[in-house]
């Protein structure tokens, strides 16, 4: 082995490597706040007895599920060009990351609400409250709790999923910055445990606060 | 002449991919399960020191993109000067991966046996390695195995990201022909087909095994 690490450089780089993960967090919070909403919307459309919501929310989920999330993203990136989209790398990254989890968490949300007894909204209904009230207070807080630990995992695939920037050409996320200063002094190793070290820390980081955020919210 | 419609070539050429493909997740979920069992195993029954070691070093791999993974594993081995090929590289870094996932879900099956159920086995005389065998392997099996069907199908779409150490598998040649016959739309949509036949019977399975074996117990 006649190689000799300059970790030195790897240091230096750190400040713009931070700068990256900034990019990273924004990409994967922007993709969970997007993939959340359309989750809520895809589980309730499979519920629902209109058949083009139906089709259109089987077809979403079942393709966010069966194929890989890179190919979700290059179906973005270069498949709308066909139709002339031309989608730029950082949106494609989020939309297809968006897309991903909305099809994961739609699964999750439609198991969170077949936990919670149709009986119990009865009681509610008939003790008065409003079908809006109903939700919020007796459904919701019980679907939060079964939907926190899976939404975390989601939480933190999407985190993970953001390094496919670097495939369609983002360079100004962890990775794709990480790939830039490779490029520029072919120093792989050096870098790349760097930025490993920086995605640890992110995912530990999400991790343990929601952790620590589940113990104060469930604690009955 | 260049030709540039879709050939049937073309198609052979995304078929052979699509068996690279499945080439590397047989190896990925052959040596992960292997792994995988005994890590899990051994973080079930192992003092806490070793279960808090383990699964801290198992965390890691669960924590950095698998993109990265395969970078460094790949630029470690022209590092140290290994002669290996990088389908090797590959099937090792997945493997690992694989087997990160399913210690846990190894482990999870394990602790899900009552204490109790343990405890009657034992003090019907059973030892320990019989207790392991004849109680635990069987009511694991049972919680684990759904979830490791997932796995397998995860990491079968995740065998796409070796794109980046110059593999060919589906994805890329998917790629490969975009570039020469500019039509991404349809070649894409034909990827994305292979890669449903390959997984949604799979997750077919894993799902009917969920409901099967949560009705009957």
């Amino acid at each position: 082995m006649n190689y000799t690490f300059h970790w030195h450089q790897a240091f230096q780089a750190l400040p713009a490597m931070l700068g990256g993960a900034l990019v990273t967090i924004e990409v994967a919070v922007l993709s969970m706040l997007i993939g959340t909403v359309c989750g809520i919307a895809l589980a309730l459309a499979r519920n629902t007895r209109n058949r083009l919501a139906r089709g259109v929310a089987t077809v979403w989920i079942e393709t966010a599920r069966n194929t890989p999330a890179l190919f979700q993203i290059y179906m973005i990136y270069f498949g709308l060009g066909s139709l002339g989209i031309f989608v730029d790398s950082f949106p494609a990254l989020l939309v297809g990351i968006a897309f991903n989890n909305a099809g994961y968490l739609a699964e999750t949300f439609r198991g969170g609400l077949r936990a919670i007894p149709p009986t119990q909204v009865r009681a509610a209904r008939s003790l008065g409250m409003s079908a809006p009230q109903a939700f919020r207070l007796i459904v919701l807080p019980q679907l939060l709790r079964t939907v926190f630990h899976p939404m975390t995992n989601q939480m933190v695939w999407a985190i993970l999923m953001t390094s496919l920037g670097v495939v369609v050409g983002l360079n100004s996320d962890l990775t794709g910055i990480t790939q830039e200063l490779n490029v520029r002094t072919f120093r792989t190793f050096e870098f790349f445990v760097m930025a490993a070290a920086i995605y640890y820390l992110i995912t530990k980081t999400v991790t343990l606060s929601a952790r620590l955020l589940a113990a104060r919210l469930f604690r009955y | 002449m260049i030709e540039t419609d879709f050939a049937r070539t073309d198609l052979w050429f995304m078929l052979q991919g699509a068996g690279m493909t499945l080439a590397l997740t047989f190896w990925a979920v052959l040596g992960g399960t292997v792994m995988g069992f005994v890590f899990g195993v051994l973080r079930a029954v192992a003092s806490s020191w070793i279960n808090a070691i383990l699964g801290a070093v198992l965390d890691i791999f669960r924590s950095i993109p698998l993109l990265i993974q395969f970078i460094l594993a790949n630029s470690f081995k022209s590092i140290v000067g290994l002669d290996v090929s990088a389908f090797t590289v590959a099937c090792v870094v997945l493997a690992i991966y694989t087997s990160a996932y399913c210690a846990e879900i190894v482990r999870a099956g394990v602790l899900a046996v009552p204490s109790t159920t343990r405890r009657a086995a034992r003090s019907l005389g059973l030892t320990w390695w019989q207790d392991l065998r004849h109680i635990v392997y069987p009511i694991a099996l049972r919680v684990s195995l759904p979830s490791w069907v997932g796995l397998t199908l995860g990491v079968m779409k995740d065998t796409s990201l070796v794109l980046w150490i110059g593999i060919v598998e589906l994805l890329r040649a998917s790629q490969v022909i975009v570039t020469r016959i500019q039509e991404p739309l349809l070649v894409l949509m034909l990827c994305g087909l292979i890669y449903f036949l390959m997984s949604y019977p799979i997750s077919r399975l894993g799902a009917y095994l969920e409901t099967r074996w949560r009705d009957d117990d």
